[in-house]
């Protein structure tokens, strides 16, 4: 997998931006370690929202490359699927923005989790092919073994802002 | 002797630890004493037993600074004296411990990114390598530790992901990621490799395949879902099936979908049980069996036995692999790190 990473000339130089989503509410039960908190899709967004474009310094939130409504997850049968939008139909880096997204959360879900990461129907010109790519761990596997790569991909996921202000713990 | 039980049951042997991380790969030396695995920590383990298959398993050898990424198959050669193993870093790495210990005594280069399969031919005198780089390598053996390209093989338009010989004949067989399974042959009037077979049907990657011990059937199984039964159809044959061109045509006579919920990763055809097993990404071994009843040119394959969630691998499998001479041992190896030892009872009845 050989996903560009970085070209001399902003393939879209006017992104549209949109608002970030208010910090999550944290609520009693969340905090009391006796009740079970299943994952939710706001807890997949919250962990993908802020990582940043590879070609711009704005999170894939502002972008709209990913939106809490898509980010699915059933915590009972272990599957978390994400979709993302690249912001047009031929952007380069969709592989890239995928992968970013595949590893951010390979790092910070259970291994119980089956991930899957495609693009939103129609919203990029190779969409199956990249859907493929995405998909084949084996592939996935061997570009994280990309010391070049993964300097990118790192660059992309700790960029980002921290995804909750402090909490300050209610007894 | 196994212990009798009213169905057929996979029981669960003994869990092997050591890995770091996931185990892309097992496989048995052909006496059934060793059994090989290998992953993303670039480590090949050597394990084996004090007296006999019966006893514990453990790890008798490591091998280090063969390759400098993952190493992704381990294959003995048919005399049992040469381990291959192929890896990430594009080489795949010949072992053998003539010097008493096990060293690496050829390194075979050629392909331009990893090597995801390498199998040795029946003879022992000849091996395939297979790549993302869309090639599949013929290697010949010249003389100690010399080993030839024989053939570079540009029938496939992907990344290719298995090889595996014929039983009994000099025929390779490949698995891509262009969704199709090809078969090569060498030419007998001009030496020349080629392309005798495309079998096409898997809607997605095919991830690996597996001959019967005749050599007449082949499964194949896919990130499409589905396992897939082939058979072979000589010239004159009796069903009347064409052959142009006066080669044998390999034709899907089965396909099971509707059992494995995410892609399957690996196929291994028992050549002493006929018993099929394949390795899912849904975390679960599973045993097919063909009915008695079974029409060769449309058999049926049922589901026999199943791996049980709570014992059983918690990530992905990869691999499996049945032992050599002892019948229904399987070996199963995954993403959750360890590798699974275990025995296929039939029903008593």
């Amino acid at each position: 997998m050989t996903p560009s990473t970085g070209s001399p000339v902003l393939e879209n130089k006017n992104p549209t931006l949109y608002q970030r989503t208010a910090d999550r509410e944290i609520t009693p039960e969340e905090l009391d370690d006796t009740v079970v908190d299943p994952f939710d899709a706001r807890e997949i967004f919250d962990l993908i929202r802020n990582i940043t474009d590879p070609e711009h310094p704005l999170s894939l939130e502002e972008l709209n490359v990913v939106e809490e409504r898509l980010c699915q997850v059933d915590d009972q049968s272990n599957t978390v699927d994400v979709t993302f939008t690249p912001t047009i139909p031929h952007c380069s880096m969709a592989t890239l923005i995928g992968l970013c997204i595949r590893v951010k959360l390979l790092h910070s879900l259970p291994t119980r989790f089956k991930v899957t990461v495609k693009i939103s129907p129609g919203a990029h010109v190779s969409e199956a092919a990249i859907n493929k790519q995405l998909a084949d761990k084996e592939r996935v596997a061997a570009a994280l073994e990309n010391n070049h790569l993964i300097k990118v991909i790192n660059e992309c996921i700790f960029a980002a802002k921290p995804t909750f202000s402090k909490i300050e713990r209610v007894d | 002797m196994a212990p009798e039980s009213p169905v057929p049951t996979l029981k669960l042997v003994q869990t092997l630890k050591g890995h770091r991380g996931r185990v892309w790969n097992v496989s048995w030396h052909p006496q059934g004493n060793i059994l090989t695995s290998c992953g993303e920590d670039k480590i090949i383990r050597l394990w084996g037993t004090e007296g006999g298959v019966e006893g514990k398993w453990v790890v008798k050898t490591t091998l280090t600074d063969g390759h400098e990424r993952t190493i992704r198959e381990v294959s003995w050669s048919p005399c049992g004296r040469y381990l291959a193993s192929s890896s990430f870093d594009a080489t795949t790495a010949i072992w053998d411990k003539k010097s008493g210990d096990y060293e690496c005594n050829a390194t075979l280069e050629g392909h331009e990114n990893e090597v995801k399969s390498v199998a040795w031919a029946r003879s022992g005198q000849v091996l395939a390598t297979c790549s993302r780089d869309k090639t599949v390598w013929i290697w010949e053996v010249a003389e100690e530790d010399e080993y030839e390209c024989a053939a570079v093989l540009n029938a496939h338009t992907q990344d290719v992901k298995k090889v595996m010989w014929h039983p009994n004949d000099e025929i390779l067989a490949s698995a891509s990621y262009d969704n199709t399974i090809k078969m090569f042959r060498e030419d007998p009037s001009d030496q020349e490799w080629t392309c005798v077979a495309t079998l096409a049907s898997h809607t997605s990657t095919v991830w690996s395949i597996a001959f019967d011990k005749t050599g007449t059937r082949l499964a194949s199984c896919s990130d499409d879902e589905t396992l897939k039964i082939w058979k072979v159809y000589l010239p004159g044959n009796q069903e009347g099936i064409a052959t142009p061109d006066g080669q044998p045509v390999w034709k899907c006579v089965c396909t099971i979908s509707g059992v494995h919920t995410r892609s399957v990763y690996d196929v291994a055809w028992c050549h002493q049980t006929d018993l099929i097993a394949t390795a899912c990404g849904d975390d679960t071994v599973r045993i097919f069996q063909e009915s008695l009843d079974s029409d060769p040119n449309q058999p049926t394959f049922n589901l026999v036995a199943t791996s049980k969630p709570s014992l059983s691998h918690t990530q992905d499998v990869n691999s499996v692999a049945w032992h050599p001479t002892v019948p229904g041992l399987l070996a199963s190896a995954s993403d959750d790190g360890s590798i699974i030892l275990w025995q296929f009872i039939d029903a008593s009845s």
